[in-house]
């Protein structure tokens, strides 16, 4: 059946109308609200489409469309990965559409009908993405993707800041992009076709196919935020409107992890071992990156854009381990590997994307980013506190929620590394799980500061107290999103046939989605298993009978009183511990990583003031550096730039002498 | 799931919820010992108990339903870990539900959810002590992870029932490695359960202290259930450490009659008993810690761990 690819089309094109619709009225709210919860619809419509498809065993579906230029029209393929991450595009994008139509208002520096542009735009081009089947298709999905969120992350763009955070941005997508093309190029073989499916069937040498693999690591790499490419992540995701936060961090993303899958499994053929080591120590050393630095940040977007950075190394991690397994001939391992990196990628679209809206209420009702300037807002903002905090939950990847289901994943393929042929790296890879252990703990303690000095504690500033909750669209998408933390944590059976239906047509080898209904053993029913719903059951199974008893033999009598702490009297928001404060345990162990520039005031100060700058040291290590040598060559290359006409005369005239003695020799 | 193995598995809850506090009595027994005091009476955690139980509770005006609701969460979540791990018996029909690692998460849970529930209300030291308890708790993870990296290397499973059935079937041949997993996971058991020398369970020295920091707004039977799930987490990890390193005892797989159960409990009771001395004189003999040694402290656990991995990956190879 090509229905589906067919349906899928046309629910792609309804994003396009429903975005160039909005332009009938440009300054109507009211339109753009409705034309996002259409949106929405169609986003859900998506997840549905794609999960049947999964669930039917996800036979590919080709379609040539009569779109493009002359002899080179679009080839579009739906096959099992493609449904998988369309999946998670239609999943996460239908609770962000919902909030997003509660969400924007009047005053957010670009008219309300553009930014709807824009963002179906966003949308539709991420869709098409992942159904692209050819070279020139996916490179102008990718690029419409990347302008369409430039333009989002600069909605604001009257703040220089904002401005150049987006510029920035604009200009590692395009190095990025430059590295994806020559990467097709390498991979058409010396064919010169250009389709994915002429490039499954090139046979590249190792050397062609490594340059090939690095080439999409470049360019795939800078877009999923992978150190040292990461630097625009934290400037970016900050600088844009909240939804437009959390599509990027949680789907776009995750498009790079769906083009580095393509091309490593699927397009090419030839696979080298030390590709997955190279891919693993990558991804560890991103994850610790990220999770070292959430922890010092005070601004609440950045903190969640480096925790981003951490996923995205999780993510990395199990590609890379599913690598190492595939070429050592350990299928089943590197099935289990490559579960653990796709239902990751789904659950941090589910959780991350929670939270970046949660943080979007936050600041709608406060007016405040700023870590320093928050607290106590679980008693204004109880529906927002709530349902982040099962965001908080489930990042921090415990059970039984769904971050820890694609942990558990992960260690359990960790565990099985010492089957690997190779010696040395052997004694090594525990280590590596050993890292993942401690960025796991790391986000915990992360995430412990985020939700504790957002939602808990006094209020930092007395104008917290007028924080109002958010609306109920709002409520509704955030609610989504929660649901789906919580469904494939009680319910990992879900994510893991999905994904199974993936790794049987990549790898031909899948793990056992579910042992019993009750809980799941992806190896064999004798090792290792978890079951994500009796846990939670029994949580609240005791946690009832523990309250019944307490009521019916003690009592439930309670007293409010004054806060005790250790009966000291005088009590302000201003001693609690700060965002700062957290940090500080995180600074003084991993100093190494910062550039740390601090103001402490002096005994005798009048008006003590502390100040802390934290930087990164990748920033002035590589990127000043390569900016100083382009300005250096720009320098010398502008030593011929005289500014007389004469001189340019002169010019043409020696070019034209030069290319004659070619020409006649 | 047939009646018997339901009962049994009740049993085993019930028997872990009442004994736990015994076994922290025992602790404070033995150290007052040690350290020429006169000691407490061993039924004293639970009058303890039974007076915070019957006090009205002072709550902190502006505590939220999150404040109330941790103590029940933590009773709940350590309930439940004594019901998979395997103390007396392995064939239970909960065991299956989480692994070692994913019991690892469970008490991960737990702690996230106190330490929450300590920057609650604001005060200075429940947010330092919710910042201590998140620090010792991400040091300490990959070295615990170590641990069982090694004892399924040895034994093929992160399962507690599979490793005490590995352990009856092959008894003889017990890996030099384990000793060091032994030793990394003791120390991880000290750093954990807020006991000397990374936190002082009997301290109420305001700027030292980590887990009495975070309990300090709780009062009657809020206090009392966060206490009893406290000995109740202490008793799981000991018998963590029962099922990875000193599995003997434990009825395994077929033993189903009254005499395996009934040596179960009685070598149960001996172990918690040796155990417990055992802890009492550790403590007694080391001094807190600064809170920045304790990187050190936990990072040596760690290498310790990984050094018995490699000690098992040598001898293999």
């Amino acid at each position: 059946m090509v229905h589906d690819l067919r349906f899928l089309l046309i629910l792609v094109t309804i994003w396009v109308v429903l975005g160039l619709a909005g332009l009938l009225g440009l300054h109507s709210i009211r339109l753009e609200r409705l034309l996002f919860l259409l949106g929405a619809l169609v986003a859900f419509s998506v997840a549905v489409l794609a999960g049947m498809f999964l669930a039917a065993g996800g036979t590919a579906q080709v379609l040539v469309l009569p779109l493009g230029l002359p002899d080179l029209p679009f080839h579009i393929r739906l096959d099992a990965l493609s449904a998988f991450f369309l999946l998670l595009v239609g999943v996460a994008g239908a609770g962000i559409s919902t909030f997003a139509a509660g969400y924007f208002r009047s005053g957010e520096g670009t008219a309300p009908a553009l930014l709807g542009l824009q963002y179906h735009v966003f949308l539709a081009s991420m869709a098409v993405v992942i159904l692209a089947d050819d070279a020139y298709l996916f490179m102008v999905a990718w690029e419409t993707m990347a302008l369409s969120s430039y333009f989002l992350v600069t909605s604001q763009h009257r703040i220089p800041d904002i401005r150049r955070a987006g510029f920035l941005y604009l200009i590692m997508a395009h190095v990025g992009a430059i590295c994806i093309l020559l990467s097709f190029g390498v991979l058409q073989g010396g064919s010169w076709q250009f389709t994915f499916d002429a490039m499954r069937g090139a046979s590249l040498t190792p050397f062609w196919a490594t340059t090939a693999f690095l080439l999409a690591l470049l360019g795939f790499g800078a877009k999923a935020g992978l150190v040292p490419l990461h630097v625009w992540l934290p400037e970016a995701h900050p600088a844009a409107p909240s939804p437009v936060s959390a599509m990027m961090s949680g789907l776009m993303l995750k498009t790079a992890i769906y083009g580095m899958l393509r091309i490593s499994f699927d397009l090419l053929h030839v696979r080298l071992w030390w590709w997955g080591a190279l891919l693993l120590a990558l991804g560890l050393f991103s994850a610790l990156y990220g999770a070292i630095f959430a922890a010092v940040q005070t601004d609440m977007k950045r903190l969640l854009a480096y925790s981003s950075i951490e996923n995205i190394g999780v993510i990395f991690t199990g590609i890379g381990l599913a690598i190492l397994f595939e070429t050592s001939g350990l299928r089943l391992f590197a099935a289990l590997a490559f579960t653990a990196a796709l239902v990751h990628a789904l659950n941090h679209a589910l959780f991350k994307s929670l939270l970046f809206l949660a943080t979007g209420s936050v600041l709608h009702a406060t007016k405040q980013r700023s870590l320093g300037k928050l607290g106590g807002l679980i008693r204004h903002m109880p529906w927002v506190a709530t349902l982040a905090l099962v965001g908080t939950l489930s990042i921090a990847g415990l059970p039984p929620l769904n971050g820890f289901v694609s942990e558990w994943l992960l260690l359990q393929s960790f565990l099985f590394t010492p089957q690997l042929p190779h010696a040395f790296l052997n004694m090594l890879i525990p280590l590596g799980a050993a890292a993942l252990a401690l960025t796991v703990a790391l986000a915990a303690y992360v995430m412990v500061k985020f939700y504790g000095v957002i939602f808990l504690g006094q209020p930092r500033e007395a104008s917290l107290a007028n924080a109002r909750d958010a609306n109920w669209l709002e409520r509704l998408g955030l609610g989504w999103l929660a649901l789906g933390c919580i469904v494939i944590g009680v319910l990992p059976q879900l994510a893991l046939r999905s994904a199974a239906a993936v790794t049987g047509t990549l790898l031909g080898e899948s793990v056992r989605p579910s042992a019993t209904v009750w809980w799941i053993a992806p190896i064999a029913s004798g090792q290792a298993s978890y079951s994500g719903l009796i846990l939670l059951l029994g949580i609240v199974g005791v946690v009832g009978v523990a309250f019944v008893l307490v009521r019916f033999l003690a009592h439930g009598r309670v007293r409010r009183t004054a806060t005790w702490d250790c009966g000291y009297p005088w009590q302000t928001s201003r001693m609690q511990d700060t965002a700062e404060g957290f940090g500080q345990p995180i600074r003084h162990m991993f100093g190494g990583f910062f550039r740390m520039e601090r103001d402490l005031p002096s005994p005798t100060d009048r008006a003590p003031r502390y100040r802390i700058h934290i930087e990164d040291r990748l920033w002035r290590g590589i990127y000043l550096p390569i900016a100083r040598g382009v300005q250096r060559l720009a320098d010398a290359i502008g030593v011929v730039q005289s500014g007389r006409l004469s001189i340019y005369l002169l010019y043409s005239f020696l070019t034209l002498i030069a290319l004659l003695i070619f020409v006649l020799l | 799931m047939s009646g018997i193995t339901f009962i049994r598995q009740l049993a085993e809850v019930v028997l872990a919820i009442a004994i736990a506090p015994l076994f922290s009595g025992w602790i404070a027994q033995c150290r007052a010992w040690l350290q020429n005091r006169s000691a407490p009476p061993l039924l004293q955690p639970y009058r303890m108990l039974d007076k915070l139980f019957h006090k009205d509770a002072a709550l902190a005006m502006d505590a939220s339903a999150l404040f109330r609701a941790t103590p029940y969460v933590l009773f709940g979540a350590m309930a439940l870990a004594a019901a998979i791990i395997p103390s007396l018996v392995t064939d239970l029909p909960l065991a299956r539900v989480a692994d070692a690692i994913a019991l690892i998460g469970l008490f991960a849970t737990a702690r996230v959810f106190q330490s929450l529930a300590a920057m609650d209300i604001g005060t200075a030291f429940g947010t330092m002590g919710a910042r201590r308890e998140m620090m010792v708790g991400f040091l300490a993870e990959p070295a615990l992870l170590m641990v069982l990296f090694n004892a399924f290397l040895v034994f093929g499973s992160t399962a507690l029932p599979d490793l005490v059935d590995g352990y009856a079937a092959h008894r003889a041949a017990v890996d030099p490695s384990v000793i060091f997993a032994a030793v990394a996971f003791l120390m991880v058991l000290l750093a954990e359960n807020a006991r000397l020398p990374i936190d002082n369970p009997a301290t109420h020295l305001e700027l030292t202290m980590i887990h009495e920091a975070m309990l300090l707004e709780y009062s009657a039977r809020h206090l009392a259930l966060v206490e009893w799930a406290s000995s109740l987490k202490l008793f799981n990890y000991a018998c963590i450490g029962f099922a990875l390193f000193l599995p003997w005892g434990i009825a395994t797989h077929g033993q189903d009659g009254g005499l395996p159960l009934f040596l179960a409990f009685a070598a149960l009771i001996g172990k918690l008993a040796l155990a417990g001395a055992a802890l009492a004189f550790v403590e007694s003999l080391s001094a807190k810690l600064r809170i920045f040694r304790a990187p050190e402290y936990l990072a040596m656990a760690f290498l310790i761990a990984v050094l018995g991995l490699l000690v098992h990956l040598l001898l293999r190879a």
